[in-house]
């Protein structure tokens, strides 16, 4: 791991940086990412109204992410890839334990109290979900043959299913789509594809009568119209579009955003925090975070395109488009495009578990790009 | 992301999956990454004025400033009623039992059961704004200030004080808690007092802090000051004189009021019995009366300088005449009038001073029906003063001259007809004023009123001679006297009326008079209702309450004794053994 240029197979030469051959570390990566965690420090310090001790709070949750993703760049590829099936195994034990006996909180069986902290083992299931599908399609033919193809699928449905089953429909919708996005990036064949769309038309209207809580359903139909029901399920999605209108171009200024700093955003420090940036720092502000998100995306799948072998370009891959879906589908929902899900966005809002296994999984990204090697 | 449909992937043996799905990808996320940001121009470009005005609907609320309430005062300025701040405790359910872990430190502060009160959030969880306690003592404002807890707002109100207590209760009346009068003086005046609230846009936060004033729209008006014609040291002593009687002689109510006999304004109106207007809950409906203003009795006695006011501006009587009341009983009709002795010969002055039921009912008897209804009526009887006080009674007067001799001899001598105590006194105020009548009111004069004559000067001048003999020794008024002064008026004793007759055993003790006598400056009247002792007769009960008050009223009007008594001894009360009817 020394050497400073290595070749690849193809006989072109990698370079590699200091930061990257010593620490493993990503410079563009890991420079956008610490730009994102200082903006939503500051953004969290407005929305909670400038309450010191809580924005600490938030300062220590970072670190503990950066801490997690410089631990996770250390550990080689191949190393997970062994490691993949047992990290599932023990993600689906802990999520059976869940539903066994789980912490109730905000109305849904999410959390295990492991006395120090509280662990969400959906979150775990967010990195070894892609692992475990990664790990059976490496190796798979182009496109895979129906036998992986349906394993892969039901290691993608069935913790899906607990996960929804917590009740977190946000999460299991995440989850299911990184496995499903290995599966694209493993190149199954659009027969495929077209049946899942069938099957998916199908079972909808199933779910919706016999699946869904009436809160989710709820959820969807203020999405259709939330002025159906201002001081209820619509009153997030209306106070949210207000708060991101009346930012206008360039925003009301950091700390004086009324729809923020009145408490008329709900959730103003978690899942709506960016009808804060909306709000405060306008259109530009948007935008530009924005684009430090598809910095963080382009760099990722430039990672997953010149990864060395299959498990390393299908985990890049779905890594980088699993963070873009959280970033879109926060988006989506506050802006008013999306149902209200309850989905944060990524290293901005307030929040432990989430910021860390997203950390961790750059911290992977981190690890593939930097323990490149020429293959014997 | 994964149904986006696209082309067919072409079927390579290679075992790495073809570069374009990536590619594919990479296009999908810039371009969803444009419809985001198309998003956010849609709502911060093109929707902003719509949404910038939702958000000051949201944030932007006028609300009113509360106008000072103007002050009701005294005919020199001490304050009656003042409007001070206060604190009201409210708080938005919702937040307050998210902490409900501080609801018991709360109730504690508050007064409150802690069970109660959780309970009254939990029925009112939805709403935004329940009062937890209004008008707190600032002891207790400044407590909960101090508690900080989550949802607990502080208001500042104003609360209405009334410095004189019971003793001014009736007479102020009461404002509700927010500060409308409802009865009494704060009722009356109460589009004086209440001023024109002012408006002004704040800021408010999503649980309804206000946030920061934006705008002052309209300055508030604060209410006008009310003088009251009251004297507040001469309205304390009828209440004090009023009180002590009421309670020695076990009487059921009472009241006095003292009119300034040359501009008709009251001085005081005091009735028993009262109640503290702090502490409303103990209020009892008998108590809220005033007395003064809403009870007409029948006159009885008090009237007969009225009966002899008739027949000698009539002319159907002579001053000089004289009437034999023997043997102290007559019959009229089928009813029999009574006197308490056998008076025997009494002249006109004689019939006032001893009081004759028998000798009044003979000079009513010689005069016309129309003549004596006249001036009864003349003198206000029957009538509302227009005071202004609302539940004023007017009385009662018939309409119309009595008909038969019986109606006509039960007036001469006060029944058949009733009056309020403040009528009484203005009619002894018209007296002592050499006839002239002056509306009676609430607010101190500042220029003389224009008042109407109701009896001729030299007529009004013969009867107050006759009434000056009443607190003579050999009167029924003798308890009436004051030292150092002189002067006038007229003991009366009534039976109550019950359906369908009178009672035995239930009196109204009554003395109606003025005082100096020579230059009369003040008219009072005192009714002691249902005196529950051995004395009930107005010389006995009210008397003595006229002295007290009159005395004291002069002292303090600084009224220049007339009297030839000079000594302090109360010779009046040693003089009177015996008061009568």
């Amino acid at each position: 791991m020394n050497r400073v240029a290595l070749s690849d197979s193809g006989g072109t030469n990698i370079r590699l940086s200091f930061l990257q051959a010593r620490l493993h570390l990503d410079g563009v990566l890991l420079t956008a990412l610490i730009a994102l965690a200082i903006f939503g420090v500051a953004v969290l310090y407005s929305a909670f109204g400038q309450d010191w001790a809580q924005t600490q709070q938030q300062i220590i949750r970072v670190s503990i992410g950066f801490a997690a993703l410089f631990v996770f760049a250390q550990i080689p590829p191949r190393t997970l890839r062994r490691w993949a099936p047992w990290i599932f195994t023990l993600g689906m034990v802990l999520l059976l334990i869940v539903i066994a006996k789980g912490v109730i909180g905000q109305g849904a069986q999410r959390w295990l109290d492991l006395g120090f902290f509280r662990f969400q083992p959906a979150e775990l299931m967010k990195l070894a979900l892609p692992l475990v599908v990664a790990w059976l399609l490496a190796d798979a033919d182009v496109p895979p043959r129906a036998t992986r193809t349906l394993l892969a699928l039901a290691l993608i449905l069935v913790p899906t299913t607990l996960i929804a089953m917590q009740p977190d429909l946000g999460t299991a919708v995440l989850v299911a789509a990184a496995g499903f996005f290995v599966l694209f990036l493993a190149g199954i064949g659009l027969r495929w594809i077209a049946g899942g769309a069938v099957l998916l038309g199908i079972t909808a209207p199933l779910l919706w009568f016999f699946a869904m809580h009436d809160y989710q359903r709820a959820r969807v139909l203020t999405f259709i119209n939330p002025e159906s029901d201002p001081l209820g399920a619509g009153y997030h999605i209306i106070q949210s579009k207000i708060a991101i209108g009346s930012g206008g171009l360039f925003g009301k200024g950091w700390l004086n955003g009324t729809q923020a700093q009145l408490e008329f955003i709900p959730e103003r420090h978690t899942d709506f925090v960016l009808a804060v940036v909306a709000e405060e720092f306008g259109l530009i502000g948007v935008a530009q975070l924005l684009a430090v998100y598809l910095v963080v995306v382009g760099r990722g799948l430039y990672i997953a395109a010149v990864a060395q072998d299959n498990f390393c370009r299908l985990l890049a891959g779905t890594i980088s488009l699993t963070f873009f879906i959280y970033v879109l589908v926060n988006a989506g929902m506050v802006s008013g495009l999306l149902p209200v899900v309850g989905l944060p966005l990524p290293l901005i809002s307030f929040g432990g578990s989430s910021l860390v296994t997203i950390m961790a999984a750059f911290g992977i990204l981190m690890a593939i790009h930097t323990h490149r090697r020429l293959w014997a | 992301m994964r149904r986006v449909r696209r082309r067919r992937a072409s079927k390579g043996q290679s075992s790495t999956p073809p570069w374009w799905r990536l590619a594919t990808v990479s296009a999908v996320v810039v371009a969803v990454a444009l419809a985001v940001v198309g998003r956010a121009f849609d709502l911060q470009v093109l929707n902003r004025d719509f949404l910038l005005d939702e958000a000051d609907a949201r944030h932007l609320r006028t609300v009113a400033i509360p106008a000072h309430r103007g002050m009701v005062t005294d005919r020199h300025g001490v304050p009656l009623a003042v409007s001070s701040p206060v604190f009201s405790a409210w708080a938005h359910p919702g937040e307050l039992l998210e902490h409900r872990g501080r609801i018991p430190e709360l109730a504690a502060v508050l007064e409150r059961d802690p069970q109660e009160l959780y309970r009254f959030l939990e029925q009112r969880a939805e709403r935004e704004f329940v009062y937890l306690r209004r008008h707190m003592p600032p002891a207790m404002s400044e407590r909960v200030r101090s508690l900080e807890t989550p949802g607990v707002q502080l208001q500042r109100e104003l609360r209405r004080f009334y410095p004189s207590g019971q003793v001014t209760a009736q007479l102020l009346g009461v404002t509700d808690i927010d500060g409308h009068g409802l009865e009494g003086v704060e009722r009356t005046y109460n589009h004086l007092l209440r001023g024109e609230s002012g408006a002004k846009r704040v800021l408010r936060d999503r649980l309804g802090r206000v946030v920061e004033d934006v705008e002052l729209i309209r300055e508030p008006r604060p209410g006008q000051d009310v003088a009251l014609s009251i004297d507040r040291d001469i309205q304390y002593l009828a209440y004090r004189e009023l009180k002590r009687a009421v309670r020695r002689h076990r009487a059921v109510a009472g009241s006095v009021v003292v009119l300034d006999v040359r501009t008709g304004e009251v001085l005081a109106a005091a009735s028993q019995p009262s109640y503290n207007p702090h502490q409303r809950a103990t209020m009892e409906p008998e108590a809220r009366r005033n007395r003064v203003f809403a009870n007409a009795y029948e006159p009885g006695s008090v009237i007969k300088p009225l009966t002899v006011a008739a027949a000698l501006r009539s002319g159907a009587l002579n001053a000089t005449a004289t009437f034999d009341t023997a043997p102290g009983t007559m019959r009229v009709g089928r009813h029999t009038v009574r006197d308490i002795l056998d008076y025997g010969e009494l002249d006109v002055t004689g019939i006032i001073q001893k009081s004759s039921n028998v000798g009044a009912a003979k000079i009513a008897l010689l005069t016309e029906p129309r003549d004596l209804w006249q001036v009864f009526e003349d003198f206000g009887f029957g009538a509302t003063t227009h005071v202004g006080l609302a539940g004023e009674s007017a009385g009662y007067l018939d309409p119309a001259p009595p008909r038969g001799q019986v109606a006509r001899a039960t007036w001469s001598y006060g029944y058949g007809m009733s009056a309020t105590p403040l009528q009484i006194a203005r009619a002894y105020a018209a007296l002592a004023n050499d006839g002239m009548m002056y509306p009676v009111s609430l607010l101190r004069r500042d220029e003389p009123p224009s008042g109407h004559r109701v009896l001729e000067a030299q007529l009004a001048g013969e009867i107050r001679h006759m009434l000056e003999a009443v607190v003579e020794p050999g009167g029924t008024g003798l308890r009436a006297r004051v030292p150092g002064y002189r002067v006038a008026g007229k003991t009366g004793t009534v039976r109550k009326a019950q359906a369908g007759g009178y009672r035995e055993d239930a009196y109204v003790a009554m003395f109606a008079g003025y005082a100096p006598a020579t230059r009369p400056r003040i008219a009072i009247a005192v009714v002691i209702d249902q005196p529950g002792g051995e004395f009930y007769y107005g010389g006995q009960v009210a008397a003595p309450v006229f002295a007290e008050v009159a005395a004291g009223a002069l002292r303090v009007l600084n009224v220049r004794p007339d009297g030839h008594e000079e000594r302090p001894t109360q010779s009046g009360r040693v003089l009177a053994a015996g008061g009568e009817q």
